[in-house]
This record gives C-alpha cells, sequence and structure tokens, in this order.
C-alpha cells in the first residue's frame, strides 16, 4: 500500500463546479417534494421529474468526476471543499459542508448512473402499481439523500443524510406495507441500523468533543488531517486505546449497521421484501454501501498511527483496520455459507451482497481505500445487474420467488438469461469480468497481510462458495426443466435496456484496476498510473490470479455437477440436503443468528419492557394515586370548612339581618296612631331612664 | 302667696296626661290635633308657673316663650288643619285607622 504522494500539488480552491456541487444532491430531493404533492394518476409525469431530475446530477457528477480528472491528467491532487458555520454557540461552531475529490468524484458517478438505471427499470417493474408516484418520491429522496452522504465534508452532514437513507429504505422497504411480513421488515431493518447508529453518533460527539470540528477536510483544520489526528493519537482512552481507535471503532459501529456486517447482518435479507428495484438500487448498490463509504471517507482516522518503512510502506495495521479486516473477512464468509442453502431468488442475492460487503470492508482493512471502493463500484454494477435480472425473472414467472419453481428460462427469457450470466460470472470471479479484478485485488492485500494469514483463507473460501451458489441458482433458474405455474415470459424493453447497460459495465468496469493498469488506485491515491502489462505476469500476482481462477472453476465445476441441467421436481430434496442433512439445516437457517436473537436480545427487551410496565403501573401508578388521593382528601377538609364555616356564617348573618328587617318593617304599617304610640311609649321608657338615673 | 307651685304643675301635668290619652286613644284626626294642642298647652302652662316662682320673676322671658309657644302652636295648628283636609280630600275620611298608606 502507498501513502498518497507527494508529487502531486495539492490544490484546495474550490472551483466553479464545486460551488454547485450541492445542486447533485438538491435536484433530486426537491423532486420528491414536488412528486410528494402530485397526485396518485398523474404517473408519467412523476417519473418523467424523478428521471430528469436524476440525469441533471448524473450530468453535474459527470462534469464534476472530468473536473478531478483533469487535475490528475495535470498532476494535481484535487480536493476542493466548500465549508459553511451552520450553528454558532458563542466560541463554539458546528460546520457543514462539502468535498470534492476523487473518492466523492467516483462515487457520485456511480450512484446517479446506477440509479438512473434503476429508476428507468421502475417505470417498467411498477407499471402495474397503484402507488407508483410515491414509489417515485421514496426513490428520489433515497437518490438525494445518498449523494449528500457521499459529498459531505462533514461527519455531521454525513450523518444526516445517513439517516435520511435509513428512513428512505424503511419506506421503501415496508412500500407494500398491507403485507405484514414487509411492515415487520421494515421494522427490523430500521431498529437493527439503528443498533449501529447509536454507537456512530456516540463516535460523532466524542470526535466533536475532542477535536471541536466535525469538517473532514478545512485547509489543515480538518478532523482528517494531520493536525488534528496528531491530537487525537496523543489523547488516551479507555482500555489502552487512543481517541482516534475509540472514534474509529464507534464510526466503523455505524457502517457495521448500515453495511449488514456480523452481527448486525439480519436486516438485509428481509429487507428483500421491498419492490425488487428496491433491492437493487439501496439494498445492494449503493445504501448498504455507504457503510464501505463512510470506513473510505474516514480512512485517515482509521489509519492514524499506522508505522511506516523508509519507502512509505504500511508495516502491520492499526487496532480499528485490523476490527475491520476481521469482520468484513468473516462476514464474507458467513453470509457465502448461509446463501448455499436459500431457495428465494431474492435471499441468495441478499447473502450475496452480505458476503460482498464483508469482501469490502476486509479490502478497506487489508488494501486500503482503493481496494475496497475498487470492488464497491464493480459491485454495484453487478449486484444492481443481478437483482434488475432476478425482478426480470420474478416478473416474468408471476411473482414466483422461489428457484425450485422456475427452471429453463433460457429458452424464454434469452436476454434476461444472457445479462444475468454476465452478472453471474462478475460475481463469481470469472476472468476478465468486473469481479474477477476487483477481487483479486482483495485477495492480493490479504495475502500479504503481516498479521494473519486466517483472513486470506476465508476470503478464498468465500470466493469458491460465491461462485457455487451462483452457478446453483443460475441452473435452477435458467435450465433444467419448467416447473413453475403458467407460461413465463420476457419482460418489456424499459426493463431490458437497464439490463444490457450494467451487463456492459459488469464485463468492462474491472479494466479500470488490473494489475496491469492500476488506474483507479492511481486515481483515488493521486499518483501516475503507468501501464506495464509484465506487471500481469509477475510471480507474487500470477500465482495469486492462478488461484483464484482455479477457485473459481471449481466452485463452478462443483455448482455445475451437482445441480447442472437436470430435471428435478419443485417438491424433491436438495442433493446437498440429502447428503449433509445436518449443516443444511443449519445453513438454511442462517445459523439460528434470528432464533438466537429472539430469545436473547429481543427476549430481554421484552421482560425489561414488562418490567417497566409493571414498574409503570404499579409502582410509580401507585405513587401517583396515592399522592392523587392525597390531594382529593385535603380538598374535601377543605371543602368542609368552606360550606359549613364560611358560608354557613355568612348565610347565617345575612339571614339575621333579613329577619331583623322583617321585624322592624312590620312596624312601619302605615298607621300613625301606632307611630304615636310607640313615641309615647319611648318617651316613658326615656323618662323612666331619667327618674331612674338621677335617683341613682 | 295662696296657691304652691306643685299645683300648677299638678294641673300642667294632668292636663298633658287628658291631652296624651285624647291624642293616643281618638280615630278622628282633629280630635288627635286637639289633644296635642292641651298637651302644648300644658307645657304652656309649666313656663309660665316655672317663671312665676323661679329666681327672676321680674323679667319678662318666661312670658315671653309662652307667647312665642302659642304663636307657634297655632300656626301648627294651621298646617296640621290643612293636612287633614288635604287628607280628607284624598281618602274621603278623617279615620285614621283607614288612613294607612304612611309608608315608603
Amino acid at each position: 500500500m502507498i501513502q498518497e504522494e507527494t508529487a502531486f500539488t495539492p490544490q484546495i480552491a474550490a472551483s466553479a463546479i464545486t460551488g454547485i456541487l450541492w445542486l447533485i444532491p438538491a435536484l433530486p430531493m426537491l423532486a420528491a417534494g414536488a412528486i410528494a404533492l402530485m397526485k396518485q394518476p398523474l404517473r408519467k409525469a412523476s417519473a418523467t421529474l424523478a428521471i430528469g431530475s436524476l440525469g441533471c446530477s448524473l450530468l453535474l457528477s459527470l462534469v464534476a468526476f472530468t473536473h478531478v480528472l483533469g487535475g490528475w491528467v495535470h498532476g494535481q491532487a484535487v480536493r476542493e471543499t466548500v465549508n459553511f458555520t451552520w450553528i454558532q454557540v458563542g466560541a463554539a461552531h458546528v460546520d457543514l459542508g462539502w468535498v470534492l475529490d476523487p473518492l466523492s468524484a467516483v462515487m457520485l458517478v456511480m450512484v446517479c448512473f446506477v440509479g438512473l438505471l434503476i429508476f428507468i427499470y421502475s417505470t417498467g417493474y411498477m407499471a402495474h402499481d397503484e402507488n407508483f408516484t410515491r414509489f417515485f418520491c421514496f426513490l428520489s429522496l433515497f437518490a438525494g439523500a445518498m449523494l449528500g452522504v457521499v459529498i459531505a465534508n462533514s461527519l455531521l452532514l454525513l450523518f444526516m443524510c445517513w439517516e435520511l437513507v435509513g428512513l428512505t429504505s424503511y419506506l421503501l422497504i415496508g412500500f407494500w406495507y398491507f403485507k405484514p411480513s414487509a411492515a415487520a421488515a421494515a421494522k427490523k431493518a430500521f431498529l437493527t441500523t439503528r443498533v449501529g447508529d447509536v454507537f456512530f453518533l456516540l463516535g460523532i460527539v466524542w470526535l466533536f468533543s475532542q477535536s471541536g470540528t466535525l469538517l473532514f477536510y478545512s485547509a489543515g483544520a480538518g478532523s482528517m488531517e494531520p493536525l488534528k489526528l496528531a491530537l487525537l493519537l496523543a489523547t488516551p482512552s479507555h482500555l489502552g486505546m487512543t481517541a482516534a481507535t475509540g472514534i474509529a471503532l464507534l464510526i466503523f459501529a455505524g457502517a457495521v449497521g448500515k453495511s449488514g456486517q456480523l452481527p448486525l447482518h439480519v436486516w438485509l435479507p428481509d429487507a428483500m421484501e421491498g419492490p425488487t428495484p428496491v433491492s437493487a438500487l439501496i439494498h445492494a448498490a449503493t445504501m448498504v454501501a455507504a457503510g464501505v463509504y463512510l470506513v473510505a471517507r474516514v480512512y485517515p482516522l482509521m489509519q492514524a498511527g499506522v508505522q511506516l518503512s523508509q519507502s512509505g510502506e504500511v508495516i502491520g495495521s492499526t487496532t480499528a483496520l485490523t476490527v475491520v479486516t476481521w469482520v468484513g473477512a468473516s462476514t464474507a464468509l458467513f453470509a457465502a455459507l448461509i446463501a448455499v442453502a436459500q431457495n428465494d431468488i431474492k435471499r441468495i442475492l441478499a447473502y450475496s451482497t452480505v458476503s460482498q460487503l464483508g469482501y469490502m470492508m476486509a479490502g478497506l482493512g487489508l488494501g486500503g481505500v482503493a481496494v475496497g471502493m475498487f470492488h464497491l463500484i464493480t459491485h454495484a454494477f453487478f449486484k444492481a445487474l443481478l437483482f434488475m435480472g432476478a425482478g426480470s425473472v420474478i416478473h416474468g414467472c408471476h411473482d414466483e420467488q422461489d428457484i425450485r419453481r422456475m427452471g429453463g428460462l433460457k429458452v424464454e427469457m434469452p436476454f434476461t438469461f444472457l445479462t444475468y450470466l454476465a452478472g453471474m460470472m462478475a460475481l463469481s470471479g470469472v476472468p476478465i469480468f468486473a469481479g474477477f479484478w476487483s477481487k483479486d485485488a482483495i485477495l492480493e492485500s490479504a495475502q500479504i497481510w503481516s498479521i494473519s494469514r486466517a483472513p486470506f483463507y476465508m476470503l478464498v473460501l468465500g470466493a469458491l462458495l460465491t461462485a457455487f451458489y451462483m452457478t446453483r441458482q443460475v441452473s435452477y433458474v435458467f435450465f433444467g426443466n419448467w416447473r413453475g405455474h403458467g407460461e413465463a415470459h420476457e419482460s418489456p424493453g424499459v426493463m431490458l435496456f437497464p439490463l444490457v447497460t450494467l451487463a456492459f459495465f459488469a464485463v468492462v468496469l474491472g479494466f479500470l484496476g488490473t494489475p496491469a493498469w492500476p488506474w483507479f488506485r492511481s486515481f483515488l491515491e493521486n499518483h501516475d498510473a503507468p501501464i506495464q502489462v509484465s506487471a500481469l505476469f509477475e510471480r507474487g500476482p500470477a500465482l495469486l490470479m492462478l488461484t483464484s481462477i482455479a477457485v473459481v472453476l471449481i466452485g463452478i465445476g462443483l455448482g455445475w455437477r451437482i445441480y447442472g441441467d437436470k430435471k428435478v421436481n419443485a417438491d424433491d430434496f436438495d442433493p446437498l440436503e440429502r447428503r449433509f442433512p445436518t449443516l443444511w439445516t443449519l445453513f438454511e437457517n442462517k445459523f439460528y443468528i434470528d432464533e438466537l436473537y429472539g430469545v436473547t436480545v429481543i427476549a430481554f427487551y421484552a421482560w425489561w419492557a414488562r418490567v417497566a410496565d409493571w414498574l409503570d403501573r404499579r409502582v410509580w401508578g401507585g405513587i401517583v394515586a396515592g399522592v392523587t388521593g392525597l390531594a382529593h382528601i385535603g380538598a374535601h377538609i377543605s371543602r368542609l370548612f368552606d360550606v359549613n364555616w364560611i358560608d354557613g356564617g355568612f348565610d347565617k348573618s345575612c339571614e339575621e339581618l333579613a329577619n331583623g328587617g322583617g321585624l322592624m318593617a312590620g312596624v312601619q304599617n302605615g298607621r300613625v296612631q301606632l307611630y304615636l304610640r310607640l313615641l309615647a311609649l319611648a318617651v316613658v321608657v326615656l323618662a323612666g331612664i331619667l327618674i331612674w338615673s338621677v335617683q341613682g | 302667696m295662696a296657691t304652691p307651685l306643685v299645683g300648677y304643675l299638678l294641673v300642667a301635668a294632668l292636663l298633658f296626661a287628658i291631652g296624651l290619652a285624647g291624642a293616643l286613644t281618638r280615630r278622628n284626626a282633629i280630635l288627635v290635633l286637639i289633644g296635642i294642642e292641651l298637651m302644648l298647652n300644658a307645657a304652656n302652662l309649666n313656663l309660665i308657673a316655672f317663671w312665676r316662682y323661679g329666681p327672676h320673676p321680674e323679667a319678662l322671658t318666661g312670658m315671653m316663650f309662652a307667647i312665642f309657644s302659642i304663636a307657634v302652636a297655632a300656626a301648627e295648628a294651621a298646617v296640621g288643619l290643612g293636612l287633614v283636609i288635604a287628607v280628607h280630600r284624598h281618602a274621603q275620611t278623617t279615620d285614621l285607622d283607614q288612613i294607612n298608606r304612611m309608608k315608603g
């Protein structure tokens, strides 16, 4: 692995295209907003708007890519940023911004291009769906959010878009919400990724508190630049780790959730409940790759403190990268084992995606950004192709997803068959196809990893299994006898066009990163890319290539021997199931991971929820009821006092006043004689008093 | 000295008591007025008697009081009779028991 060479002059000043880079995610988001306001019957308008906006984004991305490429050709390391302050509180401020560098440029073009093809494909696949406009609204929102993740120059902005991506994933998995399984899968996906995101958020907060900035690059002051990295490395943390390692591991936890790595992979296969274009776009090509992209984006942090030899070669690894490698390699092997024993066409591809994401992670951990990202890009193309091919098959077989109820489709669906075959070969790593080169690069860096050889063997075994289960799937679907119901038919042209385009790239894309011409790595790492055909035949790479070709051939050969072109019944036992029933059951049930979570984490939460419920009802509820009762008693006493004392006293005095008045009123009866008599009486009394007092 | 002061006072008290009894018992308004006049005159008699047997019998103060009082009583009688006539015109009677509207 070669560090960034200084021969390339860094270029920081922002150009015009960087200034308007925000338009790339903004356009699909605005389109999503506009479509959200449209009425249901406006199908054509909504699809046009979504495809048009993403098309504009693709054009802008291509302009940005050419700009970066132009810089590369002239020996400049392009890294242009636009930063601005979002929140200012006293001296502290939170900055947001976006960045244009080779990494984001490559990713932008990939996301826009694959996304656009899937949008076009969706117009055919979803043609009969009632909620066509809603679908395109969600798709556009997803595309905007994903592009936001790609261009973000701030961990916070990245996290915002990251969560938006998670939201759209939830919405799209649950798009057919009337299916209980889809609704449950959507919830599962949301909650499982949330586990990773909590750690991710902790990492963000920690990073901010340590370095005071969340910007990646900010003219030397960003958190991914040497100054702040040195600071992070010098800060000790728990368990003998530095703050840099701690933060890197927390951020990686976020990537584990999003990219379906062990042990948070359980949501990804269930996410196949969504419409197939969603599976292709979100759960194969782009969103799940966001975790890999995140690790690539914070790679300087992951790699911080690594030892370098005098020539700039990396010696050993960092704790963070070692963790990334082990997680990736185990996921790659583990998911490939499960994929062997699945029967749902999309589920096989889902486990294959999990497995390939493991390869990407391992590539990042073993060989650096370029190795992991190259597999990400090639995988995005051929996995989108495979999913859309699977969608085409499902569409043609009247919504049948069980590969045992298909068969012999190569006759009815020739275009789908050929393109699917291209995707399958790319995924298996057949030479010349894209997956061969990118997987080879990962295996090569695994072979020379200084810490352990185990990841290499795991990845090789994973490659063998990949070739095997893909052969099994293709044999079941396209060869043998027809075991389904009704007549299978080929899909419409609007669905085939993206397939053909993607198949083309699945074949040629690998040539961007062959050992003879490692353009992709040179572009990402900013150094020249000489063409050295002789590199193909050096002893190390050539041996490795031969090994991987042999592995692929063994995988495909075994698969063909067991499953190839045979007449079987849909209800027959799988040949492997007959031979290894125990292992088969274990793989078919996905190592019982879901069940394990069911009896541990979920059972614990259910128990805890019941305890909380009991506490709420009995303890807190009792306390609240007691206080209420006391207040009631006080109120009653107060009321009694009020009614009997205050009101009573007042009423009584009023009554007496009225009575007295009545008495006096009786005296004033209008009879003059009576007045006179009273007068006389009063005089007598007065006289009496006078006399008595004089005498006294 | 033929008659002592007590004799005059007894006559005056008797006269007052007769007037009071008449004023209180009679139902006819005019007779009530006459009773009141009797009481006034009893007071006048007392004034004259106290003056004549007082320390300064040579000064005419007591007689002057009595004459004033008689003049005021005459005016009062005139007003009282006027009232009685007005009431009689209104109620067609001088019976005080039937004139009971003197309340607010």
